[in-house]
């Protein structure tokens, strides 16, 4: 039977994926008999929005991008119907064709396994790949301390930031004392530039359910939450299915599998914080206070939801636990380096070509992710600086390309591993106005407990604001260096502990900049409109494009005349320079 | 929920009804559109939570809202992918288009405009959401566009 599968992940639907589908559905109801229609998550092809795979009835396997409602009319009626593929438009296929079959082959996927395969709302589709196998093994084999020592093996780390070991930190949730326990799932993804959590939440939630209920029987936990964003309607709605598919089959809810162990799991949606991603300040939400992050210790393994010990791990953590029981802990172990196991799902945007979600093995280079994975730099333009771990992270230039993926390797950096998100920057982007635009963001988020990342972050945001406008004032490194040095150190949470980093690391790596916006009153990526002059060359072939664009009637001269600006009315907007058909416009 | 029901004030939840104060508040702003006084004031009698507190926490979330939304609520995306990729002439073209800014409403009551941090959809950037429905790969003239079907949907 041939099966007609569409992307539906938020993603997908954003480039047009439901009116591909019912153009498809339409189709395909007239065409040939034995077709069906599906839907999956997303592959990770972000760039090749919408997708469309067909699988056709003897296994072979045929991905499609951008597949617009003509396109979808034209494969329901060549491919399924008539039996020839489209090589123009095919992206990847199981006989190695399609343009873009290295972004997949460089992969190892295994907290995506399943994202972009199967159809995320039905239970059945997991439970062909493998679904809720893992379950059915740890509570068969009913050794808690076992399973735990094995996760502590595979060298797993929690994907949500620090890094900590999550076989340990069961550990440590399972020794200490406590009537009740409970397992939460933290899927509040706040940083900008990620959604790697969205797609796995999106493409296969119940690998996050079935990691959940092996955590809580690893700790001893009855009662389970998941923090979510209220951002991801697609992926609440989608984890509300799993959940109630899971407990119709038995796999949640009171006796799971017919054995004594017992896990109800709730949905709690976020409402808009950005330090609610904090485990305390997380576990404050859910009991229905405000979101601020309080001492650690005691941590939540020992004093955690209403005072209970509590184990808190991140989406993509759960998803890789079904696969470490299944396939074997030192399975897991064997991919990555010495400190770092497995592999680590990044979402790349920005100035890069195939953006998406990425699954590498830890260890890989990040040139190797940018340009052998992803195809380099967007209109070949030159590679920048890549900015990982969102706003507690930090930017590492391209003469650091080739820092491997590794959480010690990449604080080395002083960036941060963080939770995946990866922007990739060029030689247009401002490092100053980068780094102001994160301290905007963690001003913001600052929940105010601790002076410094309250009053701290606001003055680091005040003297870069002033220097991407040209204000900038002799001594204003050195104290920008000095705020940064004491929000570090002064605050409680990782909110403010991390915030000065896009600073410093930017400081460090590109101090050029700061001083040309300083100094000489330029911004060398021609970013910071305040900085820039303009001008016109011998070039201006005098069409008056640039006379009828200015709004401040700058631009004077005769058609067919060299056109010149009067700087005293320019307001330096950029509006000449974007409609200049001659290239006459000198920016500087 | 219950009056009567025994409340737990160290741990500011009625036992078995753990941590209901943010999904009351979330329903009641899904059901009215903002959080007004009169539901905030019985959210408090009902529950024992005093209004102090009540207050803390609604102002505390961004989703809270204490003034009336427009009928559509949308939203555009200032995250890093997104300011890298067009985030602010996006913003200008939309508040030209509809003459709000961030947090205010249109004079028609058809769109509240907001600024947020991040879709999670970053490989579209530059993105905005109306409603529950995502935008991608967006320049100022097809963010006109967008504006001008849900304009036209309004008249039809
Ligand atoms: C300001 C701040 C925001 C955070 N946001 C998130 C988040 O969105 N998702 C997440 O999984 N962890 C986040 N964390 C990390 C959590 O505190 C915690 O370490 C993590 O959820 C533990 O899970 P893991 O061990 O599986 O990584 C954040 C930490 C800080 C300080
Ligand atoms: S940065 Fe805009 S959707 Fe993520």
């Amino acid at each position: 039977m041939t099966r007609v599968i569409v992307g539906l992940g938020t993603c997908g639907i954003a480039a047009g994926a439901e009116e591909t589908y019912r153009s498809l559905a339409e189709k395909l109801s007239s065409g040939p008999a034995g077709v069906s229609l599906g839907r999956t998550g997303c592959i990770g092809m972000c760039y090749q929005e919408p997708l469309v795979e067909v699988r056709d009835g003897d296994g072979g396997r045929y991905l499609y991008g951008k597949v617009t409602p003509e396109r979808a009319e034209r494969i329901a009626a060549e491919h399924v119907g008539g039996g020839k593929p489209i090589p123009d438009w095919l992206v990847w296929s199981d006989s190695g064709a399609g343009t873009e079959s290295d972004f997949l082959r460089k992969q190892t996927r295994i907290a995506l396994r399943n994202c972009g395969h199967i159809d995320p709302e039905a239970i059945d589709d997991y439970l062909a790949a493998g679904g809720y196998e893992a379950l059915r093994k740890v509570l068969e084999e009913s050794d808690p301390d076992g399973l735990i020592t094995r996760i502590v093996d595979s060298g797993l780390r929690g994907r949500g930031g620090a890094g900590f070991l999550t076989g340990l930190k069961w550990r440590f949730t399972r020794l200490a004392q406590g009537k009740r326990k409970f397992v939460i799932c933290n899927a509040d993804e706040g940083d900008p530039g990620a959604f790697m959590d969205r797609s796995v939440l999106e493409g296969d939630p119940h690998s996050v359910l079935e990691g959940m209920a092996i955590a809580a029987h690893a700790i001893g936990a009855d009662h389970g939450y998941i923090y979510v964003r209220a951002e991801y309607p697609l992926a609440i709605r989608r984890l509300n299915v799993a959940i109630g598919q899971a407990e119709e089959r038995g796999f949640l809810g009171d006796k799971i599998l017919g054995t004594g162990f017992s896990l109800h799991v709730k949905l709690k949606e976020g409402a808009g914080a950005f330090v609610c991603g904090e485990e305390t300040a997380l576990i404050a939400s859910v009991e229905g206070r405000r979101g601020m992050p309080r001492v650690r210790p005691p941590f939540p393994a020992v004093r955690g939801l209403w005072d209970s010990p509590t184990n808190i791990n991140n989406v993509e953590t759960f998803a890789n636990v079904p696969w470490i029981v299944l396939q074997g802990h030192a399975a897991f172990a064997a991919l990555g380096t010495a400190n770092s196991k497995g592999t680590k799902v990044f979402a790349m945007a920005g100035k890069i070509r195939r953006g998406g979600l990425v699954e590498v093995p830890m260890g890989i280079s990040i040139k190797d992710i940018v340009f052998e994975v992803c195809g380099g730099i967007k209109e070949g333009r030159k590679f920048k600086a890549v900015q990982m771990g969102g706003p507690s992270g930090g930017c590492i230039p391209a003469e650091l390309q080739d820092t491997v993926i590794d959480y010690e390797s990449i604080n080395r950096t002083g960036a941060i591993m963080g939770s995946g998100g990866l922007v990739v920057m060029d030689d247009t982007t401002c490092m100053v106005e980068v780094a102001r635009f994160f301290l905007d963001f963690t001003q913001r988020e600052s929940c105010g407990k601790c002076t410094f990342c309250r009053i701290g972050s606001k003055r680091m945001l005040e003297v870069l604001t002033r220097i991407t406008e040209g204000e900038g004032k002799e001594g204003d490194i050195e104290l920008l260096e000095d705020l940064a040095v004491r929000t570090k150190s002064t605050s409680l949470c990782g909110l403010g502990q991390t915030a000065p980093n896009p600073v410093l690391t930017t400081l460090k790596y590109f101090r050029s900049e700061y001083e040309a916006h300083i100094h000489n009153r330029k911004c060398p990526a021609h970013r910071c409109a305040k900085l820039l002059t303009y001008s016109i060359t011998d070039d201006c072939t005098g069409c008056t494009l640039c006379v009828k664009a200015c709004p401040t009637a700058a631009i004077t001269g005769e058609k067919l005349r060299k056109h010149s600006i009067d700087v005293a009315k320019c307001i330096a907007c950029g509006a000449c320079f974007k409609v200049c058909r001659a290239g006459a416009i000198l920016r500087d | 929920m219950d009056p009567t029901r025994p409340y737990d004030f160290k741990h500011l939840h009625y036992v078995g009804q753990e941590g209901r104060l943010i999904p009351l508040l979330q329903q009641a702003q899904a059901e009215d559109g903002y959080l007004t006084r009169e539901r905030l004031l019985r959210i408090g009698d009902e529950t024992g939570i005093p209004l102090t507190q009540i207050y803390g926490v609604a102002t505390f979330y961004a989703q809270f809202r204490f003034k009336p939304v427009g009928k559509n609520l949308l939203r555009v995306c200032h995250g890093t992918a997104c300011h890298v990729s067009g985030a602010k002439e996006l913003t200008e073209e939309i508040e030209g288009q509809l003459g709000v800014a961030n947090g205010e409403t249109t004079q028609d009551g058809l769109f509240t405009m907001e600024t947020v941090s991040c879709l999670g959809c970053c490989s579209l950037a530059p993105v905005i959401m109306i409603n529950e429905t995502t935008h991608g790969n967006l320049t100022p003239a097809g963010v006109k566009k967008v504006l001008r079907k849900y304009r036209d949907g309004e008249k039809k």
